[in-house]
């Protein structure tokens, strides 16, 4: 783009965001600060401003915090026309145009599109509708929750024990409720960081007092007269009564609005290129519509480039920096996105913390510390080299595990640390789930023959 | 023949500015001079390295032939097993954990802030001293004032005794004490040094003997100060012997008045050479909390750690440092780093990107931290405020002769008032 264009964007240009979250505000911030003065239109489907995810299902069950108190601290004004309560329904990308649901249309010289993530909700839609069936996404979500757990229900069913259902049975057992955690996988967390950790993390359940039932379903969820949740039959042919069940069976990508519009979306995100423009269908990247956040999918050069998509609160922030970066700038001033994925969780006492991508990791070595005093570091192993590290109650050592999966070192490693334990002496295998279950991908066919008439059909295959 | 790097920054006749030597050290980020320590003053690379876990802070790793100018200056614990300080995990962890209870969150949370109201008193009554020796002295101007006497090493020492529970009227004592073990950590190269290790060696005992008494009393009789609850221990079957507490309790009184004495004194002496700020300070005594961290970086009371061990070889910026080999983490040239903040030299409370190196970082970074920071917001902004148009009767002021914990030895000031 010449750079008189460029200039006429950032003087008067307008640029549309949807989703107004985490990723969404970040970016909208940045793009202030690097100089738009142009139309700012943050839409967003929920009726608040943005606000703090994490807290939902941390400060705000222990009654420390109140969903609606954890709005996100703003770095700077940013002076947009804020659509909220409206979702946007549509995107004609040919004449640059927004949809919203109430019939109105946001014109856009450049559009972000930080939609994220929404929980997946139960299966079978009546038993979902119970009274007392939760799941927690939103400031609502919280809300509700935490307002049945202050009524002290007699026991709490979680479905799920990934790091969002870890969280709030740890909750749960903080504030002194019953609990019972349902999970498909031999342990907790496995899904994540492998079974060496998943057994770390079953004995934190048992020990605190979670009744942990593992490598069972929930099948079905039964309600009394009144239309409350009062039972879940798992698997196993237990029952177990509870009058409160949390739903944490993951997430779905918001992306069904911008079905046929063109843009490469579908139930694993919206593919964009490393400087987070998105992908049409054709594979072609587009240039004026970015992406950012728990709803984008992006290479990473460090990981063999694969598409990455990540539920962390620090790439939707640094993703949503780059993104905003590169919407305002000329192709050789555009910058890639390789954050080096990062998470954090607290649960039972523990400051949970991982770097890279522990999934891709065939082995784990526990390098500082013991499993059995759940204070560690670990390192998982791909094909000889670091790819992912996890620690618990250590983080201060997390850099020096970060800078080694930069440095693409070898693996098992070679150097003496400080407080390395027999058991820390060679690698083991990292016990994660069998990859090989069917994915929800999306497919292209190609039909046509002569270069003119050759179509491409995108059907982003249902859930 | 020009002298080392390394010996220059020794030098006592630099010690008033020894940020030009700063400058010329990290254009070769980790130095190596033949025999002497391997010295890293970058800000990335010393951020680093305090995070690697190949890096031992256990002196008893290092290589025998390691030649290393500051090794065994900071004697003092001999007899006593190695504080945290000189410890790594677990070890280290236990005794910071359990030493953390009774101080910090999670356990403690309330612990410093409940402290502000006496640390606020124990400055009033400091600077009310000065006040009370302006008028016995008659003088109005003249001999002034010294800072760091009167005001910047009597109120860290006052505040270990109320933390750690030592009875008022024992403080007086423990005040000579501190200040003894604290001189032999700072060594007059003029006086004897055979009088000063004996002088040293008996207040060392006999502050054993005192906490060694109090500890025991704290059993019997617990309160809510620190040694008591350190002495009962909590839970989990983890307490500390009575030698780990003496350690730990010896760590927080040397470690906590060393660093907090330059810290303000530092303070006062960048104030006095920056009026504007003082000015600033004297109106809006919230500014204290981001000066002090800017403070931190730019003036650090730390200057080096001298006292980090591979444990392998490992290699920093293409240099190999060999397993044992001496190493200095020099803070304050990684605090004043180009790469790392915008006009390095320049001090600027406003700073908004401030991740300095002046409390250390990684799992030793300062355990004192909250309390060293809310003494010197306290003692620097009610300073500002009291001193009526304080002015500086030397600059640069006599340099204790320690390169490490650098700091003023005297800071002599002048004022027309001492406002009430
Ligand atoms: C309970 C909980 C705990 C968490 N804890 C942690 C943690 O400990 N550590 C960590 O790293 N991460 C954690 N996360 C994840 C983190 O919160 C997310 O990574 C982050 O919120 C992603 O931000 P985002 O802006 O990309 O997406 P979101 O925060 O999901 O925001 C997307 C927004 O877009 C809106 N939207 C969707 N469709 C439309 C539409 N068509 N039109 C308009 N608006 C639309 C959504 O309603 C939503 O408000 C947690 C998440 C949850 C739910």
């Amino acid at each position: 783009m010449p750079e008189s264009e460029l200039e006429a964007l950032k003087r008067s240009g307008r640029i549309v965001v949807v989703g107004a979250s985490l990723a969404g505000l970040r970016a909208a911030e940045t793009l202030r600060e690097k100089g738009f003065k142009g139309t700012l239109t943050m839409v967003g489907d929920e009726p608040y401003e943005p606000y703090d995810r994490p807290p939902l299902s941390k400060q705000v069950l222990l009654g420390m915090a109140r969903a609606e108190n954890t709005a996100l601290p703003r770095r700077r004004a940013i002076e947009a026309e804020w659509r909220l309560g409206v979702p946007a329904s549509g995107l004609d990308m040919a004449g640059r145009r927004v949809k919203l649901a109430d019939g109105d249309e946001v014109p856009y010289d450049r559009l972000l599109i930080a939609t994220g993530v929404r929980a997946r909700p139960w299966p079978n839609e009546a038993e979902g509708e119970l009274d007392g069936v939760f799941v927690l996404r939103t400031r609502a979500d919280g809300a509700g929750l935490a307002r049945r757990l202050e009524a002290g229900p007699r026991r709490v069913l979680v479905i799920g024990a990934g790091f969002t259902g870890s969280e709030i049975a740890s909750a749960c057992r903080e504030r002194g409720l019953e609990v019972t955690v349902a999970e498909r996988a031999d342990a907790p967390l496995v899904g994540a960081l492998g079974g060496v950790i998943g057994a770390v993390a079953a004995g934190m359940h048992r020990e605190h007092g979670v009744d942990l039932r593992t490598g069972v379903m929930v099948t079905r969820l039964e309600g009394d007269a009144g239309g409350r949740v009062r039972a879940a039959h798992l698997s196993d042919g237990a029952v177990v009564e509870c009058d409160v069940v949390v739903v944490c069976l993951g997430a779905q990508r918001n992306t069904e609005w911008l079905a046929g519009s063109g843009l490469g979306a579908g139930p694993r995100g919206i593919a964009c290129d490393a400087g987070c423009r998105a992908f049409g269908i054709t594979g072609i990247v587009t240039d004026d519509i970015y992406v950012a956040g728990d709803v984008a999918r992006s290479p990473h050069p460090l990981f063999g480039y694969q598409f990455l998509s990540l539920e962390h609160w620090g790439n939707a922030v640094s993703q949503a920096e780059t993104a905003a970066h590169n919407m305002l700038s000329n192709s050789a001033g555009r910058r890639p996105h390789i954050w080096v994925p990062a998470f954090w969780s607290s649960q039972f006492g523990v400051n949970v913390k991982s770097v890279g991508v522990p999934t891709m990791g065939t082995e784990i070595m526990i390098t500082q510390g013991s499993l059995g005093e759940r204070r560690f570091a670990g390192v998982y192993g791909y094909q000889g080299r670091i790819i992912g590290a996890v620690t618990f109650d250590n983080a201060r050592w997390l850099d020096f595990y970060q800078r080694q999966i930069e440095a693409t070192a070898p693996f098992p490693p070679e150097f003496t640390n400080v407080d390395r334990r027999p058991e820390g002496s060679r690698p083991v295998p990292a016990e994660f789930p069998d990859p090989s279950i069917p994915t929800h991908g999306p497919t292209v066919t190609l039909s046509g023959y002569s270069p003119a008439d050759r179509r491409m059909t995108f059907t982003p295959a249902g859930n | 023949m020009k002298q080392g790097i390394l010996s220059q920054i020794l030098d006592y006749s630099n010690r008033a500015n020894p940020y030009p030597l700063y400058e010329e050290l990290r254009r070769t980020p980790v130095f190596h001079d033949g025999e002497g320590p391997y010295v890293v003053s970058t800000y990335h690379e010393i951020h680093g390295l305090l995070h690697d876990p190949r890096l031992s802070s256990d002196t008893r790793n290092r290589g025998a032939a390691a030649g290393d100018p500051l090794a065994g200056q900071e004697e003092g614990e001999q007899q006593l097993p190695p504080s945290f300080l000189k410890l790594d995990p677990p070890e280290h962890d236990r005794l910071r954990r359990m030493t953390n209870r009774p101080f910090g969150p999670p356990h403690s949370p309330r612990r410093i802030d409940g402290m502000r109201g006496e640390l606020g008193s124990i400055v009033k009554g400091l600077i009310d001293g000065l006040a009370d020796g302006r008028s016995r002295s008659g003088e109005g101007d003249g001999n002034g004032i010294d800072l760091v006497d009167q005001f910047s090493y009597p109120f860290p020492v006052t505040v270990i005794c109320r933390l750690l529970g030592v009875p008022r009227e024992d403080e007086a004592r423990f005040h000579v004490w501190a200040d003894t073990l604290a001189a032999s950590l700072d060594p007059d190269p003029d006086a004897d040094a055979e009088q000063r290790e004996k002088a040293t060696s008996s207040a060392r005992m006999e502050l054993g003997m005192y906490l060694a008494g109090l500890i025991e009393e704290r059993r019997k009789n617990p309160g809510d100060d620190m040694l008591s609850q350190l002495a009962a221990g909590h839970g989990q079957g983890e307490t500390m012997s009575t030698m780990e507490l003496l350690s730990t309790a010896a760590l927080l009184l040397i470690a906590g008045h060393e660093t907090t004495v330059n810290l303000i004194t530092n303070g006062m002496l960048t104030l006095l050479r920056h009026p504007d700020v003082l000015e600033r300070l004297r109106r809006e005594p919230q500014l204290a909390v981001p000066l002090v961290e800017e403070l931190l970086r730019y003036e650090p009371p730390v200057q080096l750690l001298p006292q980090r061990t591979p444990l392998c070889d490992i290699e920093v910026c293409g240099v190999t440092i060999p397993k044992g080999a001496p190493m200095w983490l020099v803070l304050a040239a990684g605090n004043r780093d180009p790469k790392r903040f915008e006009n390095p030299d320049r001090f600027d409370p406003d700073r908004r990107d401030i991740q300095h190196l002046g409390l250390g970082s990684g799992i030793h970074s300062c355990f004192g931290a909250p309390l060293a920071r809310l003494e010197a917001q306290l003692a620097l902004s009610e300073l500002a405020r009291r001193l009526h148009n304080p002015r500086l009767l030397e600059d640069p002021p006599p340099y204790r002769q320690n390169a490490v914990l650098r700091g003023p030895r005297h800071l002599v000031v002048a004022c027309d008032d001492i406002r009430p």
